[in-house]
């Protein structure tokens, strides 16, 4: 097969993949003669599903020995499959990095022979783009939950981040779906990676030259809609992951509907205004300030009519108006329609006068999901909204599935 | 007066002439020197000596990013910005409402975000061992982005070519020079096909979110991006591409949708006839499920049923070899239906594929947890993986004891090796398996207590 071939099999077989950031490492690796990484990501371009490509993201191979009933290439799939070599790979990387084409490289493998034999292949590119090449730019590595410490270790010294997929968000949900993976090698692959990152800052911070080790952190991704599980239970899970972990992301992928699917699992559309709602209820706990329990029920699922801070708002009209004068910034990150940046700048301007409504409307805030719930320095004609009946009509959305910006 | 200001440099110098001068914003028109002026430029108020006058750090940083600005109305902005900031208004910009300061921060936004698109649309192509790109920028960016390319590839030798300005760097040095139109853009390299596939197969046409994506990839960027030019084909495949999925996904049972609601031996065995999870079963050859006692205290798993008998014969001399009486073992099957080929008009016996293992496999489970045998001897690598899990290594792992789902399990070879091995081969593979079918009979006889702690990867 020839590498052309390979590379459309194996893009699309890691297309499901839903984490793209290449953002996280914030200075380029020393001598490096290709490449770079400056805090920022870039995403070098976009695809009609409105994701960016920002990494050459791929399966090192589609060959895999387990059965997860909610992946494409899953053993019992029927799917075409196709296994890139160590030097396929680093030499596309390498190309497609030249012509600017891509910030770096996001690496994963279906599992073939053994945990280790598999990760041992994908550490070798890293360590090939690295060493060989150079290449100092962004490379995430995709570990096999299992794997030995040892390797671990190793991608660490290479990848700018890590992760390891918790897959499904209950250990239920794993045991139906992904048999022959477990909750506890999962997590625990996790720990060695958290275990590695501190080590290093410790290590730093007593004035230590300790290696690179992840820079980038660790991040996972879970499958939402494959199962009943609630928002609720997803976003709990979430949240532990965040405090336990301390991954810097939690990535949502909505089940999608993979050609050669187990009959078990729904063929509909993705249900993506759900993923979107999950993204905005993760946004609010890790910039915002708010508890899962504020957010959604354990039992419950997110309102898809409203976004999650809108929603909280409707519910809790008592702790509304609030003065953007006075208020303190826990506060006024609570108002809908304003989003962080914009609570930097209330701040800032109020110290020298008071902001009026046209003051909110010139720092562009979502007035009209703003409007019935801020006191300001002058008459606000909206406020008289707050109280009626008809408050959650007035502020929502006109467009059902308008999934634009969010503030 | 009229002050021509071409650059950030020469408006610096003008500010400050006109600042020392006072000159009120109000009577300085400031010409960007894009379009020939009506009326010539004034001569500046010479700059009278003494210390420079303060300005905030952040205004300086602001101005040179407004000033790569497109709209001629920057340098007067930035003016007034100026004069306000040294007149009594020294918290000018901490005021993101007013008039002045938000026209900045939206032009500073704008040539920060057209950089940023600059970094990720910039498409290199390989001429000779040169890398030459044609970007078409909305600012006066070259030379504000050029370190960052210069950081990033500094092994190679590239050039950025844009309608106003260009710039090369020869691995020493950045050397600007003057603009080149789109004729004069480079010819497509090899890679862009590679690209483009790539682009192609990371698409999911389940999820389209055009507008999103117009959003963060301007249309008018288009022209200069190779995989650009697929975006309507993609976008006309895609509903034709979901169906076909949505279709296709339909293929795959299991016979986990066939298990009876009470699964002891018989009613296993009476369900299992209606099984049509991997289309090997059917009416006419129903699925051939295990023999033996029910209270067996060793399972033999096989692949599939044996259609010729020899396997069969001899694992029975086997087992004799080894003292174990074949009337009291369970003997079955990982898949309980032989698979056939048809080759050259004749149909032979073939191994079974992942996924009428996997379809098959409830079958097994359950047949196991409703017998609960002391040991369960896996006959070669297919049996062994379906009882053992996946990842189990058959060439390095045959005859050890390992624990299965509340019990335990010994994977040895499935007796039909011997026929195919070499000659030479032959004795170490039918003492090993002797060997082996012994150990089994001695676990079975001593009873196995597994340790509580140990967690199955195989449930059951």
């Amino acid at each position: 097969m020839d590498t052309r071939r390979k590379l459309e099999v194996l893009a699309d077989a890691a297309k499901y993949d839903a984490s793209c950031a290449s953002s996280g490492s914030k200075s380029t690796r020393r001598g490096s003669r290709l490449g770079s990484t400056e805090g920022m990501g870039i995403c070098h371009s976009y695809t009609p599903d409105g994701r960016c490509v920002s990494l050459l993201k791929l399966l090192l191979t589609n060959y895999c020995v387990y059965d997860c009933k909610f992946c494409v290439n899953r053993v019992s799939s029927d799917t075409p499959r196709a296994r890139f070599t160590v030097a396929e790979v680093i030499d596309l990387t390498v190309e497609f990095y030249r012509r600017n084409y891509i910030e770096g490289l996001f690496l994963s493998s279906g599992i073939v022979g053994s945990i280790d034999g598999t990760m041992e292949q994908l550490v070798a590119v890293a360590r090939g783009l690295r060493e060989g090449h150079g290449f100092g730019g962004y490379i995430h590595l995709k570990l096999i939950p299992g794997a030995s410490a040892e390797l671990v270790a190793e991608a660490g010294r290479w990848a700018d981040r890590l992760s390891a997929n918790i897959e499904l968000p209950t250990a239920q949900d794993l045991h139906q779906l992904a048999p022959e993976k477990t909750r506890a090698d999962i997590t625990g692959t996790m720990t060695t990676v958290a275990d590695g990152i501190a080590e290093r800052a410790a290590d730093r911070k007593a004035g230590l030259k300790a290696p690179v080790f992840a820079p980038a952190g660790q991040s996972t991704q879970m499958v939402v809609g494959a199962t009943p599980t609630t928002d609720g239970v997803i976003l709990g899970t979430a949240d532990e992951l965040y405090r336990t972990q301390k991954l810097r992301r939690v990535y949502y992928s909505a089940y999608s509907p993979t050609p050669h699917a187990d009959a078990r699992l729904p063929a509909l559309r993705p249900p993506l205004l759900r993923e979107h709602r999950l993204y905005q209820a993760d946004w609010l706990l890790r910039f915002y300030g708010f508890e899962v329990s504020e957010v959604v029920a354990p039992g419950a699922n997110l309102a898809l009519d409203v976004d999650p801070k809108l929603a909280w708002a409707l519910a809790n009209r008592d702790r509304f108006p609030v003065d953007v004068n006075a208020a303190p910034r826990e506060l006024l990150l609570r108002i809908p329609g304003v989003g962080v940046r914009n609570v930097e700048r209330i701040l800032a301007v109020r110290r020298h006068h008071a902001l009026t409504v046209a003051d909110l409307r010139a720092l562009r805030v979502n007035w009209k999901s703003a409007a019935p719930f801020v006191l300001t320095g002058d008459h606000n004609p909206a406020l008289r909204k707050l109280d009626t009946v008809g408050l959650k009509k007035s502020v929502q959305p006109t467009l059902f599935d308008d999934l634009d910006g969010y503030a | 007066m009229i002050v021509t200001a071409p650059d950030f440099a020469a408006w610096r110098g003008a500010a400050r002439a006109l600042l020392a001068a006072e000159v009120s914003p109000a009577d300085v028109l400031f010409d960007d020197g894009t379009a020939p002026g009506l009326f010539a430029a004034a001569e500046l108020p010479p700059v009278p000596a003494g210390p420079a006058l303060e300005v905030p750090r952040a205004f300086v940083a602001l101005a040179e990013s407004v000033s790569c600005h497109r709209d001629p109305q920057r340098w007067g902005r930035l003016y007034r910005a100026l004069w306000r900031l040294t007149r009594g208004e020294p918290h000018l910009l901490d005021l993101a409402t007013d008039d002045d300061v938000a026209w900045l921060f939206r032009a500073e936004k704008s040539v920060r975000r057209d950089a940023h698109k600059m970094k990720a649309f910039v498409r290199f192509r390989k001429v000779g061992e040169h890398f030459v790109a044609w970007h078409r920028p909305d600012h006066r960016i070259v030379r504000r982005v050029a370190p960052f390319f210069r950081r990033r590839f500094p092994e190679m030798h590239w050039s950025v070519l844009t309608p106003d300005d260009s710039v090369t760097w020869d691995r020493e040095g950045l050397h600007f020079g003057p603009g080149v139109s789109a004729r004069d853009a480079p010819p497509p390299d090899v890679l862009e096909d590679m690209w483009k596939t790539y682009y192609r197969a990371t698409f999911n046409p389940a999820r389209i979110k055009l507008k999103a994506m117009k959003k963060e990839l301007p249309v008018r960027h288009w022209a200069t991006l190779p995989e650009a030019a697929l975006i309507p084909d993609l976008l006309a495949e895609a509903a034709d591409r979901v169906a076909a999925m949505v279709q296709h996904s339909e293929g795959t049972p299991s016979a986990a949708d066939f298990l009876p609601a009470t699964r002891d031996l018989d009613g296993l065995r009476a369900a299992a006839r209606d099984c049509t999870a991997c289309g090997l079963c059917g009416p006419i050859v129903p699925p051939v499920f295990g023999t033996g006692p029910a209270d067996a205290r060793i399972a033999l798993v096989g692949d599939q049923p044996d259609t010729s008998g020899a396997a069969d014969e001899l694992l029975d001399t086997a087992l004799e070899e080894a003292g174990i009486d074949r009337a009291a073992v369970y003997r079955t099957t990982a898949v309980k239906q032989t698979a056939f080929a048809e080759r050259d008009g004749a149909r032979e016996p073939r191994r079974a594929n992942a996924r009428e293992v996997g379809a098959c496999r409830p079958w097994l489970l359950a047949e196991l947890a409703a017998l609960r045998p002391a040991v369960i001897v896996c006959l070669g690598p297919l049996a062994a993986k379906a009882v053992l899990g996946p990842l189990f290594r058959f060439t390095e792992r045959r005859g050890e004891v390992l624990p299965a789902g509340g019990t335990i399990a010994i994977a040895t070879h499935f007796p039909a090796t011997i026929l195919r091995a070499p000659e030479e081969a032959r004795a170490e593979i039918w003492a090993e398996l002797v060997t082996h079918l012994a150990r089994a009979l001695e676990l079975a006889g001593a009873g196995y207590h597994p340790p509580s702690h140990y967690s199955s990867r195989v449930p059951y």
